[in-house]
């Protein structure tokens, strides 16, 4: 049957009535020795990556501008907007759970650069994401679940260049300007920070008016591809990458195995996407950092589904799955687990089957 | 007035470590920071109530491994949220090996 995704609406009281809402999530035993020696930051791999992103972006942007008019500064965009419009996503993403690098000023100094790129509050999204990680895919509950079902597939289209996301972004920030919060935010985030919530959408509708106010003195595009922009024209790799994470799998299961997915990536992609294909062990121990993923992917593997070998594989298993869940919301997969896993622990654990 | 309870060994805690302690129908937690300093605090995230036993101790904080609110365990302090509301902590002492708590 449809789902209702309000979180203010039936199902949020249904999820609760149900069990759902609790910290009673399944976990793979993992000696405690070995947790911790998993959960160990470092700042060096964050601070190298960080520096190869923004040197990349500065060489991209730079090769792009002084190329312009030509249709040879296309790609150098291309290439740029994919690293604002979808590596910043991964950027935000660690650097929210505080996981990526040791030192906190400089989580929450790349936190506060990739908020404004991706059109996220910083607040708003820090509880958001918990709320994800508390309710994963629980309808109802869960304010970042990218495909709702039934499946809407022109807008899911629509998404890959922003057209969903960036009105949603641009609207809360005019909302949040006017000093106001939307229904949904209000049950998700601390009141504490509403202030902070509106200064930050005053001084971001600021710089995006001024980047446009350039754009028309200079009578250029340039303003406009470098800031805001890119976040349309170069988010296809995050909403590509970002389907994988639960597309098609279960929804209302207290067990990441059953709502989210692990697939195989390039190197390119990983480095895109900051190690996040590793997702049902990210959901699993979200304190360990993305660099030490592939290790944890390893002590989890006897206890999880068989990952998705590559992007096209993972494809290829997901997208029959929401082609029929357009009609059929209630359809979805589960993978078979290796023999001696721990069985599948679809509801609260009482009544675990 | 408080009473000291024999919470643990003082070796069961490694260093930089945090292990659960049950009192009744209370949960707690007792973390050991680098220093060998021992700290008793309510074993729940003031956020949503998640056991903090598996957390991350990181000197004298424990981070919580659900949502990544840190608190300092010497002042039940929050330093980072999520969480807004501070921990609660108790008196603790090592004596002849023992981690003694006052509840």
């Amino acid at each position: 049957m449809p789902r209702d995704y309000d979180l203010t609406g039936g199902y949020a009281r249904r999820a609760l009535d149900a069990g759902l809402v609790t910290e009673d999530w399944y976990k793979t035993p993992i000696d405690r020795k070995q947790m911790k020696a998993l959960m160990k930051r470092a700042d060096q791999p964050a601070i190298r990556d960080t520096l190869i992103l923004f040197g990349l972006m500065a060489v991209f942007a730079g090769a792009a501008i002084a190329l312009m008019p030509s249709w040879w500064s296309v790609p150098f965009w291309l290439a740029y907007g994919v690293l604002y419009g979808s590596a910043m996503d991964s950027r935000w993403h660690e650097c929210g759970h505080g996981t990526a690098f040791k030192t906190r000023w400089m989580n929450q100094l790349v936190y506060q650069v990739a908020c404004f790129c991706m059109m996220r509050d910083p607040w708003c999204w820090k509880y958001s994401h918990a709320r994800h990680h508390s309710d994963t895919i629980i309808v109802g509950r869960d304010p970042e679940i990218a495909i709702m079902r039934p499946v809407v597939t022109l807008k899911l289209a629509a998404n890959l260049m922003g057209l969903v996301d960036v009105p949603d972004g641009l609207r809360r920030m005019v909302v949040h300007a006017s000093g106001r919060m939307l229904p949904d935010e209000e049950t998700y985030v601390e009141a504490v920070f509403y202030p902070k919530t509106y200064r930050t959408a005053r001084i971001w509708l600021a710089i995006y008016a001024l980047t446009g106010l350039a754009a028309l003195l200079f009578q250029s595009w340039i303003p406009l591809l470098l800031i805001g922009l890119p976040r349309m024209y170069g988010c296809w790799h995050m909403v590509m990458t970002g389907w994988l994470q639960h597309g098609g799998l279960d929804d209302n299961a207290l067990d990441h195995r059953l709502n989210s997915r692990t697939v195989y990536m390039n190197p390119v992609s990983r480095f895109i996407y900051w190690n996040m294909n590793y997702h049902v062990e990210h959901h699993m121990f979200p304190l360990v950092p993305y660099y030490r993923l592939p290790e944890l992917h390893a002590v989890c593997a006897h206890d999880f589904p068989a990952p998705s070998r590559s992007i096209p594989q993972a494809y290829a298993e997901m997208l029959p799955v929401l082609w029929r869940q357009r009609r059929d919301p209630d359809f979805h997969l589960r993978r078979p687990l290796p023999d001696g896993a721990h069985p599948y622990q679809k509801g609260p654990r009482a009544s675990a089957a | 007035m408080a009473e000291w309870i024999d919470a643990c060994a003082a070796d069961d805690v490694e260093e930089e470590d945090v292990i659960r302690f049950d009192h009744g129908d209370r949960t707690f937690v007792i973390v050991r920071d680098h220093q060998d300093n021992y700290y008793c605090t309510d074993g729940l995230c003031t956020h949503e109530d998640v056991h903090l036993e598996n957390g991350l101790v990181v000197e004298a904080t424990i981070e919580c491994p659900k949502h990544s609110s840190i608190f300092d365990c010497a002042t039940g302090e929050v330093e980072t949220p999520p969480a807004c509301e501070n921990l609660r902590t108790y008196p603790t002492k090592v004596e002849n090996g023992r981690v003694l708590v006052a509840l």
